[in-house]
């Protein structure tokens, strides 16, 4: 019984508490950087009356989401009602736990590694968390009682669905050449010269990634599930006060996930340039958080630059591009790798 | 409408569950309310049942109790996007009426302000459909132009949406330089940050995607039904009210009349694109032939005089409270003219009994005659097309409804 209590559970424990403040510190300043972002391309302004430069804005819109009226409809299934956006913010919170945030930290004479769960198949993990996140959407959007919210909710589950097929064949490609499911190892795998992260390896597949992605975060252009001008709220039209605060809120979170992901794949995760030459361990463990955070937020900002300039597409073009487009080029791509791989073994170089 | 787009063809099955959809009349994509009932089968639209009048404020009736200067806030309030078309169209109507020529510098300036809010109520209409298929950007950047436009009528008459601008016969002031400056920063700034706007959506490929083949209307079809304005040029038939019955010297302009081909929602976006480039190009011309003389005809019964005159003689008073007063009587007649408002020849039938109002007053709006073809060229479309075909034809309700 005494041996649960071990210093590594206490680490863990401040990990975990730890994550869970700063996933939830950057989806709500990821809030405030989308309109700020959004005013810079509008050329507009933007929140800037709470607090300097309106720093303060995302706490007074949660102030606001919790003081609102909770309005839920007479006809709706209240149990599902409540559980639909609960779903979608645990899945999306519980995604961030495989991600490794940084070399292991060698403090107070022990190592700390900066990754909750180290699991062999981690991003296997990945996917099916944020698979689970579909059925918040579906769940909430059934339950209002609402044809829009029923449409925005088919939308999404057959989006996320078919998007996740052809999201998962392109990391098969990398798993191919990393042999390993393991967050960890395939961050590792891309240490040393920045011509080892996988973006040169995988092209292909980072793109087919990248879009998979947005499709996964419901983002423009593919927002079908909430897209304003046809469904009026889509999933979450219904809802309000805190719940509809957990629906927007757990899509910033996927979308810092899912940077964090891309960053991991495709970006050499914590890696940076010339990483040898930092010999202080604290200083390089810094550095490592650093510079996988700065791949975050530049993620992070490319989808905001790409929903404030692009047209979303029409429901039936978007899943013409899933099955027939991506999907076919994901498969590509794994036996173009896989071709590469031959040859490479069979010239032994 | 060509066969790719019909997503649902003919052959359904006997049974099936079709879904009722409430599209309005309080939703986000109807610029204004309107209702549509849809019956549909998933996200394909089987069939559609418009409702108008949610907004019907009874012009045409209301008309008939007003003395004609007063008619002019109405007409602001049909196609509030070119409310000064809708003024000038109706000023031309009583001219019309009352046999009374005004001099060629009214008329160019009032092409300058017609041409303006054309430019005004097609940057509206083009944005909106990249708002609604999902580019919010490009809108705001219209906006603000738009609003430079807006500056400009603000000169002109003080008033900025409902216009409200000259008067039967003429202007009641000439333009100051300062309204001839904002028309000149206007003509150099405009076009570049214009074409900054296209060049996000002319060739962008999920735009053209999701417009081509999107709500098509056959030239047979739409005049069937009396489209006119840039949603019949869009489907190749050049009528155009400026050229076919030229007005306020439209004949004096050398201009294009831009046609598309299929009549879909890309044709119409790129037909209100190429006007907007034309209507460019007329005011140009109109600034650089501007004749001189009078800002006014001679039509005492109606054109205000001057305050010195009413505070000075007496001919001049008594003018001034016959008409503040809807005194001045009317010649018996019936007359129709017809202007090429934003979006379609906006006519103004007028019939006159010789009493201090009209007899009747019909207005031709064509936003209504729009909505009745609405739901025949949604058939069979996606939820999505039937939002953006919506936007594509520029139907305002306040037009639609009157």
């Amino acid at each position: 019984m005494l041996e649960l209590f071990t210093p590594e559970l206490l680490d863990k424990s401040i990990l975990i508490l730890v994550l869970f403040l700063v996933t939830l510190g950057i989806a709500a300043y990821s809030t405030y950087f989308e309109r700020k972002v959004a005013a810079f391309m509008q050329d507009r302004i933007g929140p800037d009356r709470a607090g300097p430069f309106g720093i303060l804005q995302p706490l007074a819109d949660g102030g606001k989401m919790f003081f609102k009226e909770e309005i839920m409809p007479n006809a709706s299934d209240k149990l599902l009602f409540i559980l639909g956006p609960s779903i979608f913010m645990v899945t999306s919170l519980m995604t961030g736990v495989v991600i490794p945030w940084g070399k292991d930290l060698e403090m107070f004479g022990r190592t700390i590694t900066l990754q909750i769960a180290d699991i062999n198949i981690g991003i296997l993990y990945v996917f099916g968390v944020v698979s689970l996140g579909v059925y918040g959407i579906m769940i909430g959007g059934w339950a209002s009682n609402n044809k829009y919210a029923l449409l925005g909710a088919v939308r999404a589950s057959s989006q996320m669905i078919s998007y996740e097929l052809a999201m998962g064949l392109s990391v098969v490609a990398i798993l191919m050449f990393t042999g390993s499911l393991s967050m960890k190892d395939i961050v590792e795998s891309q240490s040393g010269s920045i011509l080892n992260w996988n973006i040169f390896a995988q092209p292909l597949g980072f793109l087919i990634f990248l879009i998979c992605a947005f499709a996964e975060c419901n983002r423009t252009p593919f927002d079908l599930p909430e897209c304003e001008s046809e469904l009026v709220g889509g999933y979450h039209t219904e809802y309000s006060s805190m719940k509809l605060g957990l629906f927007l809120f757990a899509e910033y979170i996927n979308m810092f996930i899912s940077s964090a992901v891309i960053s991991c794949l495709y970006f050499g995760g914590y890696n940076f340039p010339f990483m040898d030459m930092v010999s202080n361990p604290l200083l390089l463990t810094v550095l490592s958080v650093a510079s996988l955070f700065s791949k975050i937020f530049f993620f992070i900002f490319f989808f905001m630059w790409i929903r404030w300039t692009i047209p979303r597409f029409r429901y039936d073009q978007l899943m013409r591009l899933g099955w027939q487009v991506l999907l076919p080029l994901a498969i590509f791509n794994i036996l173009l790798t896989g071709g590469f791989m031959t040859l490479k073994d069979y010239l032994k170089f | 409408m060509s066969e790719k787009n019909l997503i649902h063809n003919q052959s359904l099955p006997e049974i099936q569950d079709y879904n009722i959809l409430n599209l309005g009349p309080t939703h986000p994509a109807t610029h204004g309310i309107f209702q549509n009932v849809l019956k549909m089968d998933g996200e394909i639209i089987i069939e559609s049942e418009p409702t108008v009048g949610y907004i019907h404020r009874a012009f045409e009736k209301i008309a008939e109790h007003r003395p004609f200067y007063q008619v002019t806030p109405l007409t602001d309030r049909l196609n509030y996007c070119s409310s000064p078309i809708n003024n000038m169209g109706w000023h031309m109507t009583v001219e019309k009426l009352l046999q009374v020529e005004v001099p060629k510098r009214v008329d160019y300036l009032r092409v300058i302000i017609m041409e303006l809010a054309r430019i005004a109520d097609h940057l509206v209409c083009n944005s909106v459909i990249g708002v609604d298929t999902g580019a919010l950007t490009g809108f705001t950047y219209m906006f603000q132009e738009r609003e430079k436009i807006y500056e400009i009528y603000e000169e002109i008459c003080g008033a900025r949406l409902t216009t409200n601008i000259g008067r039967i016969g003429g202007f009641e002031r000439d333009f100051s330089p300062k309204v001839w400056a904002k028309i000149k920063s206007f003509l150099k700034e405009f076009p570049p940050k214009y074409a900054e706007f296209m060049s996000l959506l002319e060739r962008n490929r999920i735009f053209m995607d999701r417009t081509v083949n999107c709500g098509p209307i056959q030239a047979d079809l739409a005049l069937n039904y009396g489209f006119t304005g840039p949603n019949l040029r869009a489907a190749g038939v050049d009528y155009d009210v400026r050229v076919m019955n030229p007005y306020s010297s439209y004949q004096d302009f050398d201009f294009v009349i831009p046609i598309g081909t299929q009549g879909d929602t890309y044709d119409r976006f790129m037909v209100r694109h190429q006007e907007i480039l034309e209507s460019l190009k007329i005011i140009q011309q109109a600034i650089d032939g501007l004749p001189e003389g009078n800002y006014f005809g001679h039509v005492p019964e109606f054109y205000l005089p001057p305050k010195e005159d009413v505070y000075t003689k007496m001919e001049a008073l008594i003018w001034h409270f016959k008409i503040v007063m809807g005194e001045t009587d009317i010649p018996k007649g019936e007359v129709y003219h017809a202007v090429e408002g934003g979006n379609g020849e906006l006519g103004f039938y007028l019939v006159s009994d010789g009493g201090r109002a009209a007899y009747r007053l019909h207005f031709r709006r064509p936003c209504f005659i729009y909505y009745q073809a609405y739901p025949e060229m949604i058939k069979g479309t996606m939820l999505s097309d039937a939002i953006i075909t919506m936007s594509s034809m520029n139907v305002i309700a306040g037009e639609l409804d009157a």
